[in-house]
């Protein structure tokens, strides 16, 4: 009842928006500035069918998230081993942190130019950007969740006879999953972001940000909403399934 | 009774910045096998520092423990249960008992594991929580799992850090006698710290009262009544208020 009553509440705003917006164009009456939803819901609700003579919304939408994937699991899996052994070991992280706190505040899309130089333009260079926009997020908050561990969770490994790596596999890793699993999911968000920002870019042929550059080049400004929703829609997706997650597998966090 | 823990001359410092605070000054005592001692002192005395040596956790500066053979610190197989935040949250009551046997040391095979479980989930009455997390249980559920996990890997002296300090009377006291019965059972030692002078009454064979820090042995008294203890006898309320003055002068 109260679940209902929020998803009621959030649609509120969209809703007034929407009206607000279809009003807007319809006195505008100038569909290159703002198209009114009559041309750009038959784009959202044929999905299947080809753009301008090339691949479709839901093809796009399905390139970029192959993409995004792929690139999130590269960088999460490389975050995730140097963020426990950073938050494991403090010598390592003298060394390891001031490079983060140079790379980190780059915005991903500013190596763009360096990522075609050294991997051509297509998947590799936009698989490099994804790397570098999730990496960060993942790494942190790994250090962080080591670092946060309860030491009465180590003592008690430790009172057991646990050696190094058992403390490392029945202690650190269970402990710090629920920090390292919010630091995916922040991940996740930047990685979209960044994919797509990097496939409005020249060079890309497909995927949703260069539909959206390519609606751009022929006017075609319904696309270009429709497109925008359909990210917004995959963004919004992925986080309830983060925090799905979150909750069915550390129900544990701040309880214990 | 043979002495199963014998600690001899044990000093421990702790140098903080550029202050070197002695915590224990020559600590010597005795533990005898089957026994349940409860070792008391004023608050910031050392008397879980005294624990976290037998356990492993820390090192004393001088002296020696050795067990009934005459074995050195870390050859005496304790196990220690801490007053809170000792289980692993994520993992179910079943497992956290079987922790300490997953330990490569102790290689045991998954059936010998389950068995030990099982015998231990009933031992402390746990049964029908064996898949629980550790959050859905109450603060006593969890210190009974505590214990259990403990004893899964048989210690010769079970160490208790002021293990029932957060509970409320009644669950408290159902705690400590289920020591009693497990000690019976099972014929564990106990090593127990405690602040509460009406649970070590209620408890203990002996108890050991230390000084303020630099903390030495400033008392043993024998409790000489059998169990179970009716704490409105004479006797013991002497002893109650005996060890209440002791704790909190210090000296004698």
């Amino acid at each position: 009842m109260t679940r209902l009553h929020t998803v009621t509440k959030g649609l509120v705003l969209p809703v007034i928006i929407i009206i607000a917006w279809e009003l807007l164009s319809l006195s505008i009456h100038n569909s290159y500035i703002l198209p009114g939803w009559e041309l750009i819901l038959p784009v959202l609700l044929h999905p299947a069918e080809s753009l301008f003579g090339g691949a479709s919304l839901f093809e796009n939408s399905i390139i970029s998230l192959q993409r995004v994937l792929f690139g999130f699991m590269f960088a999460g899996a490389f975050a995730i081993i140097l963020g426990l052994i950073c938050g494991w070991s403090e010598p390592v992280n003298e060394y390891v942190n001031p490079l983060v706190q140079i790379l980190r505040p780059v915005p991903p899309i500013a190596w763009m130019p360096l990522a075609i130089a050294w991997f051509k333009i297509g998947f590799g260079s936009l698989i490099f950007i994804i790397f570098i926009g999730a990496f960060f997020p993942v790494l942190i908050s790994t250090i962080e969740g080591v670092r946060t561990l309860r030491e009465r969770w180590l003592e008690v490994a430790e009172t057991f006879d646990a050696t190094t790596w058992e403390k490392f596999r029945t202690v650190v890793i269970p402990g710090a999953l629920p920090s390292i699993w919010t630091g995916l999911r922040l991940a996740f968000g930047v990685a979209w972001m960044c994919l797509v920002a990097a496939e409005m870019l020249p060079g890309t042929s497909a995927g949703l940000g260069y539909l959206i550059m390519y609606a751009y080049n022929l006017g075609q400004i319904q696309v270009i909403v429709a497109g925008m929703i359909v990210i917004g829609i995959i963004g919004i997706a992925s986080d309830f399934l983060f925090r799905l997650g979150q909750s069915r597998m550390f129900g544990w966090q701040g309880k214990e | 009774m043979t002495d199963i823990l014998v600690l001899k001359g044990i000093s421990k410092r702790f140098i903080d910045e550029n202050t070197v605070c002695q915590a224990l000054s020559d600590i010597t005592c005795t533990i005898r096998r089957r026994e349940i001692v409860c070792l008391m002192g004023p608050s910031g005395c050392g008397k879980s520092t005294i624990l976290r040596i037998l356990s492993g956790l820390d090192t004393a500066d001088s002296g020696v423990v050795h067990g009934c053979n005459g074995e050195k610190t870390g050859n005496i197989h304790t196990a220690m249960v801490f007053q809170e935040h000792g289980l692993f949250p994520w993992l179910s009551v079943a497992d956290n008992i079987a922790y300490g046997l997953t330990m490569k040391i102790r290689s045991r095979s998954r059936e010998q594991i389950k068995r030990k479980v099982s015998d231990l989930l009933s031992l402390v009455h746990m049964e029908d929580f064996a898949s629980s997390l550790p959050h859905q249980l109450s603060g006593g559920m969890k210190q009974r799992v505590a214990v259990a996990r403990a004893l899964a890997v048989e210690p010769e002296v079970l160490l208790m850090d002021e293990p029932f300090s957060s509970l409320d009377p009644f669950t408290r006291r159902e705690l400590q006698d289920e020591v009693l019965r497990i000690r019976e059972k099972l014929d564990t030692t106990f090593f127990i710290v405690t602040h509460n002078p009406e649970e070590a009454v209620y408890l203990s064979d002996r108890v050991i009262i230390l000084t303020r820090r630099p903390a030495k042995v400033l008392k043993e008294i024998e409790i000489p009544q059998s169990y179970p203890r009716n704490m409105a006898e004479p006797e013991l309320i002497a002893l109650f208020q005996e060890i209440t003055r002791l704790v909190s002068t210090g000296s004698t």
